[in-house]
């Protein structure tokens, strides 16, 4: 095994700032959204309150998606995103025996770490079902119900603000879930701090 | 660095997102799904006209409507044989249409007016006549217990309404007889019970002739007033008024107690929150109907939407805490084994 540290920059400063302003949004509105969905006089965080800063990080992180989106169109990062559908069953198969089992057996990680590939296959999966469909729908759904007159009235006789509603709540529950796991995950790296630093200096350490 | 040249997610979400903003114009261009929408399309396909024969005190009160039927009347001067054309005043114009639909369409005009009307032209003392009030026909009767008159009546002499303008505030400054009709509990829309309701506030409050009846005061500017409110619309098509400024009960009596303003509900809680006062009455009720009708599933999912932000749903905290609380258990156990190996 080879254990001398390796240094990679694999995160440029525009994925920093990016990541750094998502987890920062994604953390007040998931606060905020909490607050709102189980509002009662007694909450922290006071209704209004709540719905304006929900409101405005919800605006922010709709800029910021745009930005990813358009990064992830025109440069090369966006790559990391495609899935080789060829074998890709086998490749997740891999990788959920390291996360279950290899790594208790100090086995070398399967895809390790390196710029063609950012992402190991469940990282991959993950992220794509994140960033390109939890993460659409929970603005689309948000600006729907921040405009309830431009959302349509009914849908197959179930109320559209309420099936928007339902979308919107269910859409950021699986983020919060995801932002859960991917946070202790990043403890799966070097150290349990190395992956944290990394989003803070832009090099990936691998040993 | 290798390219890949497979198509990007990115590109993918693109071209759906484009495909459901065409799909979504082209539902909104010919949304009229709309209760209101359904209705107003209902009532154009049928004739609004109401068929008189179906009253039995209609062609006695034809002989009021003769004339109160529309702006204008006609009678003959006695002395000069002339055909005089002369303009009703508007107050005194009663439209067939809507009387017949309304709660007393099967009155006959002198049930509550006096029977001294039959001649014209009307003495000039009658319009001293003691109008009767809810109270003076419903009060006490079983028939009618299931509105319950008394409580209203109770209600409304501790209301702001009749607290501060005592004798001169009735009934009928509300509640025209002529015209007043039920609505929550025979209207199924749920928008068109709030837009009624709330114009039956805007009367007067929207309406300064109407509203200087009994003071002087210049009359507050409603959308001012309410300009704190966020989606001010939105909130004045889905709440009715008396939801924030009268003192409600559990119970689909329409709240009577109308309290001063700064009494009225501020508190955003009060409304968005798992006890919201909106569940107190119409809500209530109207969901209870539709589950008494439709069954639980159709009748929770199918209505109308109320109110946003309250957590509704017992079942689905239910199912989301289990995941949470599993994908805790599962990192807690994970990370345990790290440290243990």
């Amino acid at each position: 095994m080879n254990h001398q540290t390796e240094r990679l920059y694999l995160y440029p400063v525009w994925i920093r700032i990016w990541h750094m302003t998502n987890a920062l949004l994604c953390l007040i509105l998931i606060i905020t959204g909490l607050s709102i969905q189980f509002s009662n006089p007694t909450t922290v965080v006071k209704f209004n309150a709540a719905v304006t800063v929900h409101n405005l990080a919800g605006i922010i992180l709709t800029i910021s998606y745009g930005l990813f989106f358009l990064g992830n169109l025109f440069t090369p990062n966006g790559s990391h995103y495609v899935i080789s559908v060829k074998g890709f069953i086998m490749r997740l198969k891999k990788q959920f025996y390291y996360y279950t089992i290899g790594l208790f057996k100090k086995e070398n990680a399967p895809f390790p770490i390196n710029e063609d590939g950012k992402f190991n296959p469940l990282q991959q999966v993950t992220y794509v079902v994140l960033m390109y469909g939890f993460v659409p729908f929970v603005i689309i759904s948000g600006w729907g119900l921040l405009y309830p007159e431009m959302t349509v009235y009914s849908v197959f006789g179930i109320s559209g603000l309420d099936l928007t509603d339902l979308l919107h709540i269910t859409a950021g529950f699986g983020i919060s879930i995801i932002m859960c796991v991917h946070i202790y995950f990043c403890t799966i790296g070097k150290n349990p701090t190395s992956n944290f630093k990394s989003m803070i200096n832009g090099y990936h350490e691998s040993h | 660095m290798i390219y890949k040249a497979n198509i990007r997610p990115a590109w993918v979400v693109l071209l759906m997102m484009m495909l459901c903003l065409l799909a979504f114009t082209m539902i909104k261009t010919s949304d009229n799904s709309s209760p209101v929408n359904k209705k107003i399309q209902a009532e154009q396909e049928t004739s609004p006209q109401v068929d008189l024969t179906k009253f039995k005190n209609a062609e006695e009160n034809e002989k009021c409507f003769k004339c109160h039927g529309q702006s204008k009347y006609t009678y003959e001067n006695p002395d000069s044989k002339k055909i005089v054309n002369k303009r009703m005043y508007g107050e005194l114009v009663m439209n067939r249409d809507v009387f017949y639909v309304s709660n007393h369409r099967e009155f006959k005009c002198t049930d509550c007016h006096s029977e001294d009307y039959g001649t014209f032209p009307h003495a000039g003392n009658l319009r001293m006549e003691a109008i009767a009030t809810c109270i003076d026909c419903h009060g006490g009767d079983e028939k009618y217990a299931k509105f319950e008159f008394e409580k209203i009546d109770t209600a409304f002499l501790a209301s702001v309404h009749s607290v501060k303008h005592n004798q001169d505030f009735t009934c009928w400054m509300c509640h025209d007889a002529h015209t007043y009709k039920i609505n929550a509990r025979s209207n199924e829309i749920l928008k068109e019970t709030i837009t009624y309701d709330n114009l039956i506030c805007l009367n007067c409050h929207g309406d300064l002739k109407n509203y200087q009846l009994l003071t002087d005061k210049a009359k507050p500017n409603i959308l001012k007033k309410h300009e704190w409110l966020p989606n001010q619309a939105s909130h004045f098509t889905n709440v009715r008024c008396i939801e924030c400024h009268a003192r409600n009960e559990d119970t689909l009596v329409v709240a009577h107690h109308v309290v001063s303003k700064s009494q009225a509900v501020r508190k955003c809680e009060s409304c968005h929150s798992k006890n919201s006062i909106l569940y107190a009455s119409l809500y209530k009720y109207q969901v209870s109907e539709k589950i008494q009708k439709e069954g639980i599933i159709k009748g929770l999912l199918m209505g109308e939407s109320t109110s946003i932000g309250p957590d509704k749903s017992n079942t689905l905290n239910i199912i989301s805490l289990t995941i949470f609380g599993l994908t805790i258990l599962v990192i807690i156990i994970h990370a345990i084994l790290r440290i243990k190996k």
